[in-house]
C-alpha cells in the first residue's frame, strides 16, 4: 500500500543573528525518517524544545522565512513541493493545532469555520460536522475565549474533520483536559483513521501515544533516535536508552529520574544527542550514529538494546 | 501547625450566580503530600490562589499555623508553582534578575536543578517549558517558605524531567518539612506521590 506521508532524512535549520550582523546557522532538526500507512496513527513523542511543532509546520510549509529545510517528503506518491504544500494544506492535510489561539478571536465560532461562506448547503454541511463532534447551534455564535478547553479542541477537529482529509497533524491535542475529554477528543482521532486518514499526533505525553497510536517515533533535541510498534513498550522491546529511560519514568513504571537536561537546539555535534545523560556512553557515541532497521522497527544508537543489526 | 481552608467560598465577578467554589474545607500539614483531583472547571487552580493569597475568598478564610494569610508581611509562607510557566515570569527580563528578584539563591539549588548557568543571561522566550519550570520552583524555595502549591507543574514536561523534578522537591519537602498540595490530573502520578488524595 502506498503511503499517505513518507518523510526522508528531513532536517530543518535557522538562520540567526548572535551578535552584530553575524549569522549562526542553527540547526534544530536533523536526519528525521517517518512513514504513515493510510488508517495509521503514528505518534511522534518528545520533550518540549525537541522540534516537534517545527516538524509539522515542515509538513505543511508554513516554516518561517530564516529557516531553511532539506531531505524528502512524499505526500500520496508525490513530492510535496512549496507549491503542492500550499494547494492542499486546508483539503487533503490538515492541522489540528495545540489550541484556541489559532482561532481569530474576534470572529465567531460559525462564520469562522465556513470561511465566510452563508449559503445555506455550506451552514448545513457544518451544522452536520459540529453535531457529530457534540457541538449543538449556540456554539456556532461563541467567541473563541467563550469556549471551554475541551469545546475549543472539538471545535478544532470539527474544522479539520470537515474537509475530509487524507492526513490530519494534530499538536499536543490534549494537554488541560481531564481524562474523559481527552479520551473523547482522542476517540475522534480514532474515527478519523479508521476512515482511513493517516494521523500525525504529535506530543509529549508517551502514555497518550500509547493508548491510541499504531507506532511511535520518538525525538530527542532534533533527531529521531527510534521507531517502535506501540505494543514493544509493554512488551519491554525498546532499543533505544533514551526510549527505555522515559518508559521507566513514568509514574506507574518505577519514576526513576535521570540526571541532566536536554541539549538545546544545535548544541549537539554530529553524535547521539542523548550521549551526555547516557550511562552506557562511550568516546564513538559522539561520532555519527546511523538510523538502522533492528527488530521491526528502528534505532540510531551504536549499542542497541536487546538487538543484534 | 497547618495550613487550613475553612468554608472557602469564591467566584470570579461577571461569572454569573454560580460560584466556583462552595463551602471548600482543606487542611495541609507540614511534611504532608495532600493531592487534589477533579474535572477541569472544577477550581482547583482557584483554590490554590485562594490559599496563597493571590484572590481574597468570599466567605472562609485561610490560616497559616494558625494565623490569618493576611496578616504575614513580607515573604509569603505560602507559595505557589503555576502550570505554565511562561506566564509566571516576566518576559522582559533575564532569568537570572527574575531569580535575584526574590533574594539571594541558596547554595547548590541551581546544580540540583540541573540549571545550566548559561541560561542565566536567557530571556524566556529563548527556553523551553522545562527550563522555566526550574527557575520557578528554584524560586519558590526559599527559607520560610513553608507549604508549597503546585499546580499541574509537570503537566507539559516530558516523563524524564517531571520525575527528575518530583524527586528533586520529594527530597526538599522532607528536608525543609514543607507541606505540599499537589494538584494533578494525572491519577498513576497522584498515587506515586501523595499521602492523601482528595477529590474536588
Amino acid at each position: 500500500m502506498e503511503p499517505i506521508l513518507d518523510v526522508k532524512d528531513l532536517s530543518i535549520s535557522f538562520t540567526q543573528y548572535s551578535r552584530g550582523t553575524r549569522q549562526v546557522l542553527l540547526h534544530v532538526i536533523r536526519e528525521l525518517f517517518l512513514t504513515i500507512q493510510p488508517g495509521q496513527i503514528v505518534a511522534v513523542v518528545g520533550s518540549s524544545g525537541s522540534g516537534k511543532s517545527l516538524l509539522a509546520h515542515g509538513i505543511l510549509g508554513i516554516l518561517p522565512y530564516n529557516s531553511h529545510m532539506a531531505g524528502e517528503i512524499t505526500f500520496l506518491g508525490q513530492p510535496l513541493t512549496q507549491q503542492r504544500a500550499e494547494q492542499v494544506r486546508g483539503r487533503e492535510m490538515v492541522l489540528v493545532p495545540q489550541g484556541v489561539t489559532y482561532l481569530d478571536p474576534l470572529m465567531q465560532v460559525g462564520p469562522q469555520l465556513r470561511k465566510g461562506k452563508k449559503d445555506p448547503q455550506t451552514k448545513a454541511r457544518f451544522r452536520q460536522v459540529l453535531n457529530r463532534y457534540g457541538l449543538g447551534e449556540e456554539v456556532e455564535t461563541l467567541y473563541p475565549f467563550e469556549l471551554s478547553g475541551g469545546m475549543a479542541r472539538r471545535v478544532l477537529i470539527a474544522t479539520a474533520a470537515e474537509a475530509a482529509p487524507r492526513l490530519v497533524i494534530a499538536d499536543e491535542p490534549t494537554p488541560g483536559l481531564d481524562a474523559r475529554a481527552a479520551s473523547r477528543v482522542l476517540g475522534h482521532f480514532r474515527e478519523l483513521a479508521e476512515g482511513g486518514a493517516g494521523v500525525l499526533l504529535i506530543t509529549h505525553d508517551l502514555e497518550l501515544a500509547l493508548t491510541i497510536a499504531h507506532r511511535v517515533t520518538v525525538f530527542y533535541a532534533g533527531v529521531t533516535i527510534e521507531e517502535a510498534d506501540a505494543a514493544d513498550f509493554a512488551a519491554g522491546k525498546l532499543r533505544h536508552p533514551y526510549t527505555r529511560a522515559l518508559w521507566n519514568a513514568l509514574p506507574q513504571n518505577g519514576f526513576v529520574p535521570i540526571p541532566g537536561a536536554q541539549l538545546g537546539p544545535g548544541e549537539g555535534g554530529q553524535g547521539c544527542p542523548f550521549a551526555p545523560r547516557c550511562t552506557q556512553a562511550r568516546p564513538e557515541c559522539l561520532g555519527p550514529v546511523p538510523y538502522r532497521s533492528l527488530d521491526g522497527g528502528r534505532v540510531r544508537c551504536l549499542y542497541p538494546e536487546g538487538g543484534n543489526l | 501547625m497547618s495550613l487550613e481552608g475553612m468554608g472557602l467560598t469564591f467566584g470570579y465577578r461577571g461569572k454569573g450566580k454560580k460560584g466556583v467554589l462552595d463551602h471548600v474545607d482543606l487542611c495541609l500539614e507540614p511534611g504532608e503530600r495532600l493531592g487534589l483531583s477533579g474535572p477541569s472547571g472544577r477550581g482547583k487552580t482557584t483554590l490554590c490562589k485562594l490559599l496563597s493569597g493571590y484572590e481574597r475568598p468570599d466567605k472562609g478564610r485561610v490560616l497559616v499555623d494558625g494565623k490569618p494569610l493576611g496578616e504575614y508581611k513580607g515573604l509569603c509562607p505560602v507559595q505557589m508553582i503555576w502550570q505554565h510557566p511562561e506566564t509566571a515570569v516576566d518576559p522582559l527580563m533575564k532569568l537570572g534578575d527574575t531569580l535575584r528578584e526574590g533574594g539571594p539563591v541558596e547554595e547548590g539549588l541551581l546544580e540540583a536543578l540541573h540549571i545550566q548557568p548559561a541560561w542565566l543571561d536567557r530571556y524566556p522566550t529563548e527556553l523551553s517549558g522545562g527550563e522555566l519550570q526550574r527557575f520557578c520552583i528554584a524560586r519558590a524555595l526559599r527559607p520560610g517558605v513553608k507549604y508549597l502549591l503546585c499546580d499541574e507543574i509537570t503537566a507539559m514536561l516530558d516523563l524524564i524531567t517531571q520525575a527528575q523534578m518530583w524527586s528533586f522537591l520529594l527530597e526538599q519537602a522532607e528536608r525543609r518539612q514543607l507541606g505540599l498540595l499537589i494538584v494533578s490530573h494525572n491519577s498513576a502520578l497522584l498515587e506515586r506521590l501523595c499521602t492523601r488524595i482528595q477529590p474536588l
